[in-house]
């Protein structure tokens, strides 16, 4: 069977946030650009996104890009690469100001001006007090930015791939990429992308952890690809969490229902967090309240039949007060916990909500990682953004509104790097003779395994075994076990069975293989989690506590470094995280406390 | 309904945007959907088109939904827990 092979400048996978920022570049220079979609655009986890974008627009009172790279060095604690902060920090205005080009509806104040309010590690004069910095669209930013963006894209001639899935990133001999494989799902068809330039914004993986904010969507292809392809994913151990999602299916509860007077409460009907945090109580941080629970949960006093999770109080507030002061809530604990608020106490777990690490790039968004000699190999025609790849702007901890802000400038400078790239030399590179033999052989072996593992089987293997071993907090013991167990579930992976052979409109199929995808990511999450001995942002180990030494348990002596996972042989490499920003001294070194 | 058009359906209903939206839409058509007339069928696919954002609306109620033969459909989803 010969396979369709379709040729353009460039190929986009994904089309969230960072897909279409990258697109716009592509397409506005008049390079033939596909995006490629598991869904419509404005059907992205962007969507998700409400809290807005972070810029120092200075609107409201004054502000700096260098105290927002202060905040973001602060809240990476330290391990994010300073040349990348700066550069974000600097180009957010712009970011900004190029939306609004695009039709992006910003909130506004009388004069005209962009709105800015604040959000949490957003501070004024480094670190001193809480400035308002973050743009926003009403609740629905995300929403907005997808809209102006596909738009800008359509206007652009940007050709757009819907249904398709990436399987495969194509290298040749070289080690340069030249495409990637996709199959359509209308037709089960695959094809061949040949292209000069790929760029991956796919999003992140928090469909790993059995209790996520993720949607369904998010399930790791391009660090899957890139894995597959022999590309390390940087910092995979760093996932942030919040504390209150609703157990058993992940959806936010919101932080404002424990500012309005919500408690958490254990088995015994207990108010514990009066024991870990004796002064904010159930308002203490967010990684202190998700400890917390955690331990609670650990040491047998969780609640429900497996007592698995905790308990968030409200029955003590007045209803009126509920339903004034915090809408949707009611509905969303009805809808997803099954339980009126009113008269009963939502059960809540801590959920997995953003992956910091991901597919290694520089700020330039070119695809990038430490070769044997040392040095920083640049992978020739692949570059990513957003939550796919770590620049590093996050670190181990990422700052609220810079999640849409990391897709927006890094999507650019994808872009721009590509458009830059690709004006030397106008010919594609060959494709090698097997290009698509890698993907047809996947697709063949689910198609005709019979007496396998189900997709369902394998996935709750994942998520429960991410869950219980490398969760919020984090055990040294349960990381080894977790290291083995993951590695057991690899091999169900490697044996899935589907019952449904068809070829069109195959979404089991499809499902096997964002499995495969999400095993790559949760093994690199594992085996990274488990090697780095201390604890930092949010890795949080039992066995690296808070000491005079340590602050925090953060060993900068021994962990200052990126870690690097190679899916061949599970090898982890480190490398120095860049300390030099671009323009201006380094922040130095120093306890992150708020 | 012929199976490829259903696949079809629950791809684009379990494939959102929005988690809140893909579990609604995910029950709704593993529990309700199949025991509908054609003509309510109908309207819960025209309802699945919405944006994430608008559907979320209509169905946590914060919203009314102001199509008279889409309603009944958003109080079924509001009831789908």
């Amino acid at each position: 069977m010969s396979v369709p092979i379709l040729k353009f400048d460039a190929v986009v996978v994904g089309a969230g946030g960072a897909g279409l920022r990258s697109a716009i570049q592509l397409s506005e220079a008049g390079l033939k650009t596909a995006v490629l979609s598991k869904v419509f655009p404005t059907r992205s986890h962007t969507v998700a996104a409400q809290g807005g974008v972070a810029a120092s627009l200075g609107n409201s009172e004054e502000d700096h890009w260098r105290w927002h790279m202060y905040d973001t060095v602060k809240g990476s604690d330290w391990l994010g690469d300073q040349d990348s902060i700066e550069y974000m920090c600097r180009k957010a205005v712009e970011a900004v100001v190029d939306l609004e080009h695009y039709g992006m509806p910003f909130d506004r104040v009388d004069s005209g001006k962009i709105y800015q309010r604040p959000f949490g590690g957003h501070m004024s004069n480094f670190g001193e007090k809480p400035v308002r910095r973050a743009c926003a669209a009403a609740d629905r930013t995300g929403h907005a930015m997808l809209h102006a963006m596909y738009q800008r894209n359509v206007k652009a001639n940007t050709q757009f791939f819907v249904e398709w899935m990436a399987l495969d990133l194509i290298r040749d001999a070289e080690g340069a990429v030249v495409g990637v494989t996709a199959m359509e799902m209308e037709t089960g068809q695959i094809a061949v992308f040949h292209a000069r330039a790929v760029i991956f914004a796919t999003g992140g993986a928090g469909r790993i952890f059995a209790s996520s904010t993720n949607a369904f969507i998010n399930t790791g292809d391009g660090l899957g690809m890139a894995a597959r392809a022999g590309i390390p994913l940087e910092d995979m151990e760093f996932w942030q969490f919040h504390p209150t999602g609703v157990a058993g299916a992940g959806v936010l509860i919101t932080e404002g229902v424990r500012g309005e007077g919500g408690i958490l409460r254990n088995a015994d009907n207990e108010r514990f967090m009066e024991r870990y945090a004796p002064n904010a109580k159930d308002l203490a941080s967010r990684d202190v309240v998700s400890r917390a629970m955690t331990t609670e949960i650990k040491e047998g006093r969780g609640c429900g039949p497996n007592k698995d999770y905790v308990l968030l109080d409200i029955t003590h507030l007045d209803p009126e007060t509920i339903l004034k002061r915090l809408p949707g809530i009611r509905e969303i604990s009805i809808q997803f916990a099954g339980v009126d608020p009113i008269k009963a106490p939502i059960p809540v777990v801590p959920t997995a909500h953003y992956q910091m690490g991901g597919i290694p790039t520089s700020y330039d968004g070119r695809v990038a990682f430490l070769d044997a000699d040392g040095g920083n190999a640049v992978v020739p025609g692949f570059y990513a953004a957003g939550e796919c790849a770590c620049a590093s702007v996050h670190g181990a901890n990422r700052l609220g509104t810079n999640s849409l802000l990391d897709l927006l400038v890094f999507g650019k400078s994808a872009g721009d790097s590509a458009v830059e790239d690709l004006k030397t030399g106008k010919a594609h590179r060959d494709l090698p003779a097997d290009a698509a033999d890698h993907a047809r052989a996947r697709i063949e072996a689910i198609d005709q395994r019979q007496g396998g593992v189900s997709v369902y089987e394998a996935r709750q293997a994942i998520a429960r075994t991410m869950q219980d071993h490398a969760g919020v907090f984090r055990f040294a013991n349960m990381l080894q076990k977790g290291v083995a167990h993951i590695l057991e579930v690899e091999k169900m992976v490697r044996n899935l069975e589907i019952r449904d052979k068809s070829q069109v409109w195959n979404t089991a199929r499809v499902e096997a293989l964002e499995t495969e995808n999400l095993i790559e990511v949760a093994k690199a999450t594992m085996i990274s989690a488990e090697a780095r001995k201390e604890s930092r942002g949010a890795h949080v180990r039992d066995d690296a506590p808070d000491t005079p030494e340590f602050p925090n348990g953060r060993n900068d002596k021994e962990w200052l470094k990126h870690t690097l996972w190679h899916r061949e042989g599970n090898r982890i490499a480190y490398k120095p995280v860049r300390l030099l920003p671009l323009t201006v001294e380094t922040i130095a070194l120093k306890t992150r406390s708020y | 309904m012929e199976r490829a058009a259903f696949e079809r359906l629950r791809w684009r209903c379990t494939r959102r945007g929005m988690l809140e939206v893909d579990m609604v839409l995910g029950r709704f058509l593993e529990n309700t959907f199949g025991k509908l007339p054609e003509s309510e069928q109908q309207a819960f696919i025209e309802l699945a088109d919405y944006d994430d954002m608008a559907l979320w609306r209509l169905i946590s109620a914060r919203n009314e939904c102001e199509d008279t033969r889409l309603a009944p459909i958003v109080a079924m989803l509001r009831e789908c827990t």
